[in-house]
């Protein structure tokens, strides 16, 4: 209430206003301009020192009946009383306006610790980040990806991969048969056979995809994923083979100086054939459950392309030569990412798969 | 395969320690699996000999012994073993023995000193085989410790062999190996002829020659099938996991493990006239020695008397001529039958025997007569009895021929060389005749190596030989050159990625399913189904993958969670038609909260249009969604997706019936589309900028309430001059101010001509031609 029977008593110029010193103007009018708390009514102040009835304005109009020295130097007085005014005007705007933005700032200031708004992100499962990390590595090496069907004929997953039928390695395999005769894949090998029968070498594939094995245990489920990786060039050897692999071991656990090692073994549809095993990635070869103490994790199975699936898709083998692998993909996750259990795969709880966002 | 190692150790000896040969068999590869020594930690267990038993005079059932240990003093031991007598071997636990149980001290057993324990087996960590002590053979060494007595410090190292190497299969076999691998040498039995002492034959007629090249028979009179099998053979058998029987049949075992060769012994007495080898007549049955019968087809390859098959060749026995502890006079048989023959009969008959494994990769052809005579020597040592003469057909055995190496392929295959003289004696090391020819190298594989019949098989031994870590790794050397980029392609990761990023989850789920779920999602579709399925619930190939979504839906809801939004890429498979198709999917699921619970954004369900926005937004191929029906669906809220006019795919509400048969409480929205509809994409093609300003009208029109807002944007579609560049329906409205069975639709138009500034005339005449269309086609009323 005082505030604005200030302000009322501030608005018109005395006529003894009009009539003074300059000086007297400007201290009055800078105590004024002190007292003012916001904008509008600092331009009140400027109107009643400067506005067309200002006193300063009348001032200077009473300059028209002084002799030329006289409105000289009293000209030259009231510009100076003007100015300093102004000076003060801006100098108090300026500050009004900041302390004004400063409150607006501080009236929109929110909690930024507070969660934001609207949709969440899902993810991919742990066998796709996987796969998706195997061909990146192949492809940057100039591997392309194959893909094939998963339900097979018995000549694409056996025969063509020179397991006849009553081999005793198709009972390693566990087949699941359909009743129209026909089976599911038990490897990603058949794409092998596809591809070799579309294409002329020289090639350098790789095969990911759904395998299944009628078998479902604490280490086994019925379908898991392979990748199967073929080369054939005329110069492909086994030292090639060695070098591709573990080329990709140490790239897919970003360990340069990962051990890996080759043990004979034996597929039908290679020769000569290789288990791999790497370096426990777990215990770092020092001995664990994981590793059954050994130091050692077989990690894939892979050989040079036999002669006689090079024949069953007219490939010569005296011209080529190919190396082939196959790598579970499952394996490679678990000992990825630490998961201990090969179901939880397939459970599809979302506080699993979560974990891999 | 198992087996101790002591039993390898006499036919070869490396100077290499236990785990130093098992990793050298291992690089070899013939993986070691697992090594176990033959019976726990224990010490201070002697061979004693029981000199007195007394009763106890507190206790009937114990006695008090007095047993020589070898020292100066015999010991008083209490003892409760039911068995113990005078004058037996036992092992002794001295006093300060620590046993896998227990520590044995100086005690007083119901009053009477005792210093020390007399064992039974278990109490050393063997196998209890009677009730009491383990009774020693008469001569055991008084005295000696009975770990080395009893070599209880031998390990037992298990195999996992590969199917090539049948010859592995034996202790002569990996004896061979062994030697081979280490370079030392082996030293093999041998067994010369046992001279016949009767007459006795038997007919014998080889029908299926090409099935069995070679069959040998020796008739041994007078055996006493109740004779102990020998300490060692029995240690020997037990060590390889073989569990003894009797003397005869432990006998064959033998054989079988030593050198590889099954063996067979019928009762002579049980036998009906003369032997058959031949193919079984479909529908045959025979009463096995495992208590089965089996029904045989026609080929399976039998031993047959006069009264039918005796024998399932090459895989086992009958019930009816097994040899028995009254057996006296038998027939012993050995026989090279062929691979062909046997491979795969075994399992189809649910049977997996120690022959059969063999016989089904490869028998050494060569040691028929050997393995006879060997199983003879020991059945006459062991059991006694008269040996009459070896009788047998010979046909066409298997002929091993030589194979062309070039040392030049060597090096090409592996990457490396190995020197010429090396090659060849590491082809000699594994028992190869060798020639020179040029070049290359003229191998002929010894009788025992079935795998070997190629260059690539023989390039396989020598770089097992060389050793595989010797092969330097390299990185292949190939042309520099870049692969397709193919632009307009939508890989399947952009589309995972992107559902991702929309809050979707993927999971995997199996490709098999409940065929009765599957029934009610497809409509109806016949799903392939397994002939050999893992579960019931798991007997039929997918036709969608809603099956899948919805199990991982419920097994998440019975988990706590209220809000799942799921995805997953794979194939469907039909049977149908136009034949077998095996397409790839994506499918996905969302139920619950339409999104997370959360400060400032009001709690709604997902829907319908939110599931669209998520597929309008996919990469890829633009679609259309068409008002359909589809049996799983709510027939309000399904909507067939659409490419160029060809159904690719659906998106809609589980229908409430098929909501409450999965049991959940409310249904989630689903979607389901053919991947390859999404696959291509146009290749961006720029058009002009339009530099003059645009115009923007609205419309709003009220229609009837079921009126397609695609059937109105249509008839505006049509209805629109070239100027008309957008228009998008922006508003809908029903509720206070429309009458009921209506609904109000807002349009937007935003016209521009990329020549001039329009007019006002002309665009307000194109507004009224829409509007004109659309009153006239379909009654509607323009909303001012």
């Amino acid at each position: 209430m005082a505030m604005i029977v200030a302000m009322t008593v501030l608005l018109e110029p005395t006529e003894k206003e009009r009539m003074r010193n300059p000086n007297e103007i400007v201290a009055e009018a800078l105590a004024a301009i002190r007292g003012c708390q916001d904008l509008p009514v600092l331009e009140q102040v400027k109107t009643r020192f400067l506005g067309k009835q200002g006193a300063l304005t009348e001032l200077l109009k009473s300059l028209g009946g002084m002799s030329p020295d006289e409105r000289k130097s009293a000209g030259a007085r009231i510009n100076e009383a003007k100015q300093a005014v102004e000076a003060a005007l801006k100098m108090r705007r300026d500050a009004l306006q900041e302390a004004e933005l400063e409150c607006r700032l501080k009236e929109e200031t929110i909690d930024v610790t507070l969660p934001g708004r609207g949709r969440g992100r899902g993810g991919l499962h742990p066998v796709t980040r996987t796969l998706d990390r195997i061909e990146k590595l192949f492809f940057s090496m100039g591997f392309e990806v194959a893909h094939g069907p998963e339900i097979e004929t018995d000549f694409y997953n056996f025969t063509a991969l020179n397991i006849p039928e009553d081999h005793p390695a198709r009972a390693m395999h566990d087949t699941f048969y359909l009743q129209n005769g026909k089976l599911l894949r038990t490897h990603t090998s058949p794409v092998q056979v596809h591809y070799m029968q579309e294409h002329e070498p020289p090639f350098r594939i790789i095969a990911p995809g759904r395998v299944y094995r009628c078998d479902s245990d604490v280490t086994h489920t019925p379908m898991f994923h392979q990748v199967e990786g073929l080369w054939v060039d005329e110069t492909a050897s086994f030292a090639d083979l060695k070098g591709v692999l573990a080329d990709f071991m140490r790239r897919f656990f970003e360990q340069d100086d990962l051990k890996v090692r080759f043990r004979p073994s034996f597929f039908p549809f290679t020769e000569p054939s290789a288990e791999m095993d790497i370096g426990c990635v777990i215990c770092q070869g020092s001995g664990c459950r994981v590793c059954s103490h050994t130091g050692w994790l077989e990690v894939l199975g892979c050989g040079m392309v036999h002669p006689n699936v090079f024949k069953h898709v007219n490939v010569d083998p005296e011209q080529y030569l190919g190396f082939a692998f196959g790598l579970g993909v499952e394996r490679l996750a678990m000992l990825r990412y630490g998961v201990d259990d090969l179901r939880l795969f397939f459970e599809n709880d979302l506080r699993f798969l979560a974990q891999f966002k | 395969m198992q087996f101790p190692e002591s039993w390898l150790r006499t036919l070869v000896n490396p100077q290499l320690s236990t785990a130093e040969l098992a990793h050298r068999l291992t690089m070899a590869g013939l993986e070691v699996e697992a090594i176990e020594t033959a019976a726990p930690p224990f010490a201070g267990v002697v061979v004693a000999e029981v000199l007195a038993v007394e009763p106890h005079p507190d206790a009937d059932r114990l006695r008090v012994c007095k047993v020589n240990v070898g020292e100066a003093e015999p010991l008083q031991i209490v003892c409760g073993a039911p068995n113990v007598a005078v004058g037996q071997k036992v092992p002794c636990a001295r006093v300060g023995a620590k046993l896998p149980q227990m520590e044995i001290r100086q005690a007083k057993v119901r009053g009477v000193e005792s210093a020390g324990m007399l064992c039974g087996a278990g109490e050393i960590g063997l196998e209890d085989k009677v009730d009491g002590l383990l009774v020693l053979p008469a001569d055991a060494p008084v005295g000696t410790d009975i770990r080395s007595y009893l070599l209880l410090d031998d390990k037992l190292v298990t195999l996992k062999l590969t199917p090539n190497r049948a010859d592995c299969l034996s202790l002569v076999g990996l004896a061979r190996e062994v030697a081979a691998i280490t370079g030392t040498k082996a030293y093999l039995p041998s067994q010369a002829p046992v001279m016949k002492e009767i007459y006795d034959t038997l007919e014998l007629d080889v029908q299926a020659k090409d099935a069995c090249p070679r069959y040998l028979g020796r008739i041994i009179k007078g055996i006493n099938a109740k004779a102990q099998t020998p300490a060692w053979m029995a240690m020997r058998l037990e060590r390889s996991g073989i569990r003894t029987i009797s003397a005869p049949v432990d006998i064959t075992n033998y054989v079988l493990l030593e050198l590889g060769q099954p063996m067979h012994a019928f009762d002579l007495a049980k036998l009906r006239g003369g032997i058959q080898v031949r193919w079984a007549k479909s529908g045959e049955k025979i009463a096995l020695l495992s208590e089965q019968t089996a029904e045989l087809a026609d080929d399976m390859l039998v031993i047959a008397d006069g009264s039918g098959p005796v024998a399932l060749a090459g895989i086992m026995g009958g019930a009816a001529t097994a040899v028995g502890l009254e057996t006296v006079d038998i027939l012993l048989e050995a026989a090279y039958f062929s691979p062909e023959a046997i491979a795969g009969r075994a399992r189809r008959l649910g049977l997996s025997t120690d022959s059969s494994h063999r016989f089904e990769r490869g028998v050494d052809y060569a040691g028929t007569q050997m393995a006879m005579e060997r199983a003879t020597k020991l059945v006459l040592e062991i059991c006694g009895g008269q040996p009459g003469t070896v009788i047998g057909e010979t046909g066409k055995l298997p002929k091993h021929e030589p194979i062309r190496l070039r040392i030049q392929r060597v090096a090409r295959v592996l990457g490396m060389d190995i020197p010429a003289a090396k090659i060849k004696d590491y082809l000699q090391r594994l028992g190869l005749a060798v020639k020179e020819e040029g070049d290359a190298l003229l191998a002929t594989p010894p009788s025992y190596r079935f795998d070997l019949a190629i260059e690539e098989d023989l390039i396989e031994e020598l770089a097992r030989l060389h050793g595989y870590d010797q092969i330097e790794a390299r990185a292949p050397r190939a042309p520099a050159l870049m692969l397709p980029q193919e632009e307009t392609r939508i890989e399947q990761a952009r589309v995972r990625d992107y559902l991702a990023d929309r809050d979707y989850q993927e999971v995997i789920s199996y490709s098999f399913v409940d065929p009765d779920w599957e029934a009610a999602l497809s409509g109806g579709v016949a799903p392939l189904a397994l002939q050999n399925p893992i579960a019931s619930q798991m007997a039929a190939m997918r036709t969608t993958l809603w099956g899948g979504l919805l199990n991982a839906l419920t097994h998440n809801l019975n988990r706590q969670q209220t809000r799942v939004r799921l995805f997953e890429l794979g194939r469907a498979y039909l049977q149908d038609a136009s034949g077998l198709r095996q397409p790839m999917r994506l499918a996905g699921l969302c139920y619950g909260p339409a999104f997370d619970e959360q400060w400032g954004v009001a709690a709604r369900l997902v829907d319908f249009y939110d599931v669209k926005s998520d597929i309008e937004q996919l990469p890829g191929a633009v679609l259309e969604f068409a008002q359909a029906a589809h049996p799983a669906l709510h027939p309000g809220q399904t909507a067939q997706l659409m490419l160029n006019a060809q159904p690719v795919g659906w998106l809609g509400t589980l229908h409430h019936k098929l909501a409450q048969k999965f049991d959940l409480p409310a249904a989630p929205i689903l979607f389901e589309l053919e991947l390859d509809a999404l696959a291509v994409a146009a290749l961006p093609r720029h058009r002009a900028i339009g530099r003059f300003p645009s115009m923007r009208r609205d419309l709003a029109f009220l229609v009837d309430a079921d009126l397609a807002a695609s059937t109105l944007l249509a008839t505006m579609r049509e209805a629109s001059e070239p100027i008309v560049q957008q228009l998008e329906i922006f508003d809908l409205y029903q509720g206070q101010g429309i009458p009921a069975g209506k609904k109000s639709l807002a349009f937007r138009i935003v016209m521009q001509d990329t020549e001039r500034t329009l007019t006002e005339p002309e665009v307000e005449a194109a507004v009224a031609k829409i509007a004109e269309a659309v009153i006239s086609r379909h009654g509607a009323k323009l909303r001012a």
